[in-house]
């Protein structure tokens, strides 16, 4: 239960994605940029290992674009991307991605909404008509809606309702956001699901779906200067649209600890502390963001580190425990730590133990050999991302749709590489106060048995 | 030295030129001396090695009772080994940013490592990956500990509706076969360490290891890693158990399960195939109009896009050893659950009888032959299609000949695969969370 706030993938499973300072640098070489005239920018990344290729598209537009009564209605509108335009039928986008061989979806959170296709590489111009129809285009028809917003309950209750784990970090947002529109679910509170109307649907799209409110990613098997080309025959003539402007509904101060109980049918219970912390919002911010990236992988870098070795293994206060830290949002950073207690203990020890262990590298620092360790990891990885053509793509949408640039990868890294022990340490004195501290407890109900 | 490494070995290399994706991947193949089943591709375009071992050693060998011990077993390999305890092999690996992986499921456990191939990292990497192959601790403490996490998870998952319809279903489909043998409570804690030792000795041994090396590394050296993974784990002495007999047809049976959960969780299916069924292809082109192909199956299409009834519902063969099973999942509101299964159970009949259209047939080789070259893009996927390819015996051109393969399915082949291998009269259904329950449970 590690990704504290849901992005929801349109079909079965929820993607990881790699959000910036844990997904690291690209080789900027093979990287290329253009911005068409209506304002779509447009990223390319060749790999020529496989002859494949990836096109997506950003939007950046999420579920804390929306305002109370319509919770859900950017993550709705996604579903109903897929539902025609008066050139491609309901159904029709799947389909014909299917009969090129391609595979196709599409994600929303709190921050931005995406869409994609993986296909055989030759089949890219087909795929951009497809998706540069759809941006400006899409029909929202009522009778498709209302079928639509069933499916979508459905997976309310599958993801949330029905999920003990899922209800708690929804009902924790709750508390520890009162202002800031973080506090609201992104697939929607089910009572605005089942007010939701067609016009609100279609409202949303007419509003945030722009070329300037997109950014175009292809990677793979192509040749930029032909995707430069191709980008301009299919989207350029797409029309561009003034965007409202965005509040910044800053959350206030939180002046002391607020705690909270979930009650579900579980069989042992489950804790999360969530501390309010700062993010990155520019390049060469203050140091906090970065030194508290890595005191979560000295938490919970690996097996090995601090809170599964000392809480799992040695004292055998939880069966399971980890940190969370996402430094890159277009609002505002939680620090996460959650476990579930062992056998024999309680929601109160772990919380006192893992409030310990933070004190300890408030107090005591943390050795030289673990940072290194935790930077040996980042390092590795940024190799190993090379080997996903889907994941370097999805790196450089989201550095794109949170404010930066792809470029910008390669010096976030450089800037968690130079974070010192002594940061660290710094990190985890400023930031872990009571005050600004939001506590949920998952109190299990036991099945009745027939 | 290197002459020597050779002798005794047969090295076949088998080219996949294939036809419609331009992907070559050269599997080589060979045994080490100590009869180790080695699957080598080398793609030096990433500095990345994977190093992955599959052993037959999953949950169908749980000696009755015990069920859970090929999970400890697996579990406790890299929880100290060698001179390292398991914080000294987690911390060593992450040092040079190495990853450990594997899995386990009812035929297989496996074992992998991927590092980046800068000489004293990848030595580093490997030097920890043979001790944790080769000399596993298996200690008390470290045993009482992991045991106690696993019945305090197992009780946790029992509350949950989807582990529930799973367990019900697998034991329902296998009634009189290790594959619908489930662990519980008691089981796991019936397992001591010295059960694990001797399952270890038993299963983790070279005659029983498929070992698939691909990155950038040359054949040479190849060779020589196999050797050195292989010639040091447990010989092998203790005479594997032989298989279970097949598993025989289910009967249809409908199980219903009480749980508080606002939707129901529906499985439906039967014991189908084995991995190297020459029915596989048309019970896979097949499949992808019934319920296998994405948002354009005919499942898809009545129960979500037309009905609203579930966010995902999906068909699908899943060969194994033995007969692996067909499978039919869905969730949905319980209120409408009947009626949700209902159509599903009528759109498989309907798919059995006549199988697809022309058109659709069309469609599904369209998609399964174009979207062939997304499975082999990335040293990641390729690693898991030789692995499984080595495991399972398939021939080492299976990938070179899988777009043929589909191609050449007919509508007839289609109709007398699913004849054949889906009998309604079969059929096992399981819900859990119905609105009316069927049997008071346990």
């Amino acid at each position: 239960m590690t990704p504290p706030r849901s992005r929801i993938l349109r079909f079965f499973t929820a993607l990881l994605l790699f959000a910036a300072l844990c997904a690291h640098a690209s080789p900027a070489d093979s990287t290329y940029e253009t911005t068409l005239k209506n304002g779509l920018r447009v990223v390319v990344k060749e790999d020529h290992r496989a002859p494949v290729a990836v096109q997506m598209v950003w939007y950046r537009v999420g579920s804390m674009d929306e305002v109370d009564g319509a919770s859900g209605v950017a993550h709705l509108l996604e579903h109903m991307m897929f539902k025609g335009t008066p050139k491609v039928g309901a159904g029709e986008f799947s389909k014909r991605v299917a009969a090129a061989g391609g595979r196709d979806n599409a994600f929303t959170s709190s921050d931005y909404t995406a869409y994609y296709q993986q296909i055989p590489k030759e089949k890219l111009p087909d795929m951009m008509a497809l998706e540069a129809d759809r941006m400006r285009h899409l029909t929202v028809d009522a009778r498709e809606f209302a079928q639509e917003i069933k499916v979508v309950m459905e997976e309310r209750r599958m993801r949330t309702d029905d999920n003990p784990h899922s209800l708690l970090f929804e009902q924790a947002h709750a508390v520890a956001f009162q202002a800031h529109p973080y506090r609201r679910p992104v697939i929607g509170w089910m009572n605005d699901l089942e007010n939701m109307t067609a016009a609100d649907a279609k409202a949303w799209y007419q509003v945030w779906y722009a070329p300037n409110n997109a950014t175009l990613v292809v990677a793979g098997d192509v040749a930029h200067e032909r995707v430069f080309k191709l980008a301009e025959r299919y989207y350029g003539a797409l029309k561009p649209q003034k965007l409202p402007a965005r509040k910044p509904q800053v959350e206030p101060e939180q002046k002391g600890l607020r705690r909270l109980t979930v009650k579900g049918p579980a069989e042992l219970p489950y804790l999360l502390l969530a501390w309010k912390a700062p993010g990155i919002t520019k390049i060469d911010d203050a140091p906090e963001p970065f030194a508290l990236d890595m005191l979560a992988a000295v938490l919970d870098g690996h097996d090995g580190a601090r809170l599964p070795r000392r809480l799992v293994q040695e004292k055998q206060l939880a069966t399971g425990v980890g940190a969370s830290y996402d430094a890159l949002n277009r609002g505002p950073a939680l620090f996460y730590l959650y476990g579930t207690p062992a056998t024999g203990q309680t929601p109160e020890t772990l919380e006192a133990a893992l409030k310990a262990e933070i004190a300890d590298i408030a107090q005591n620092g943390v050795e030289a050999a673990e940072l290194a360790r935790a930077k040996a990891q980042l390092l590795a990885s940024e190799t190993y991302k090379l080997d996903s053509v889907f994941g370097q793509a999805m790196e450089i949408g989201a550095m794109e749709i949170l404010g930066f640039t792809y470029k910008d990868v390669a010096t976030l890294n450089a800037r968690v590489d130079a974070v010192t022990a002594a940061e660290v340490q710094a990190a985890a004195k400023a930031w872990f106060n009571d005050d600004h501290l939001t506590v949920g407890v998952l109190q299990p109900t036991p099945l009745e048995k027939n | 030295m290197l002459k020597k490494l050779f002798s005794g070995l047969v090295a076949v290399t088998c080219l996949i030129l294939a036809p419609f994706a331009h992907a070559d991947i050269a599997i080589e193949h060979w045994q080490t001396r100590t009869g180790a089943r080695v699957y080598f591709v080398p793609l030096s375009t990433l500095p990345i090695l994977d190093v992955h071992l599959g052993f037959a050693a999953g949950d169908m060998f749980d000696p009755a009772n015990k069920s859970g011990l090929a999970s400890f077993t697996h579990k406790l390999l890299d929880l100290g080994a060698g001179d390292l305890n398991e914080v000294d092999i987690s911390n060593r690996l992450a040092d040079v940013g190495a990853l450990l992986g594997g899995g386990k499921d009812s035929d297989r456990a496996s074992v992998s490592l991927r590092t980046l191939t800068t000489p004293e990292k990848q030595a580093a990497a490997l030097e920890v990956f043979e001790k944790i192959l080769h000399q596993p601790h298996f200690a008390a403490n470290v045993f009482a500990r992991e045991q106690a996490r696993s019945i305090a998870g197992l009780k946790d998952a029992l509350t949950r509706p989807d582990t529930l319809a799973s367990r019900a279903f697998w034991s329902a489909l296998y009634p009189e076969h290790p594959y619908g043998v489930v662990s519980t409570p008691e089981s796991l804690a019936a397992i001591t360490v010295e059960d694990v030792r001797q399952f270890w000795r038993t299963h983790y041994t070279a005659a029983n290891a498929v070992i698939s090396i691909v990155g950038d590394l040359d054949r040479n050296a190849a060779y020589a890693l196999a050797e050195r993974l292989a010639a040091a784990l447990p010989p092998g002495e203790e005479k594997l158990p032989a298989l279970p007999a097949a598993p025989v047809v289910s009967e249809g049976k409908v199980t219903r399960v009480p749980h508080p959960a606002s939707q129901a969780h529906v499985y439906l299916g039967l014991p189908a195939i084995a991995r190297g069924d020459p029915d596989f292809f048309p019970l896979l082109v097949g499949n992808y109009t019934l319920g296998g192909g994405g948002f354009v199956s005919r499942l898809m299409n009545e129960i979500r896009e037309k009905r609203g009834y579930a966010y995902s519902v999906y068909s699908g063969f899943s060969p194994m050893k033995q007969n692996g099973p067909f499978t039919i999942s869905l969730q949905t509101k319980k209120e409408q659950a009947d009626e949700a299964t209902a159509l599903t159970k009528k759109l498989l009949a309907d798919f059995v009888q006549a199988g697809p259209t022309p058109d659709e047939l069309a469609a599904a080789k369209a998609y399964l032959i174009g979207s062939f070259p997304l499975n082999l893009d990335s040293n990641g996927k390729i690693l898991g299609q030789v692995a499984n390819i080595g495991f399972y015996g398939l021939p080492l051109d299976y990938l070179t000949h899988y777009q043929e393969r589909i191609q050449a399915v007919t509508l007839a082949d289609i109709r007398a695969a699913f004849t054949k291998h889906v009998r309604l009269e079969n059929l096992v259904e399981v819900t859990v969370g119905a609105a009316e329950v069927s049997a008071p449970e346990q």
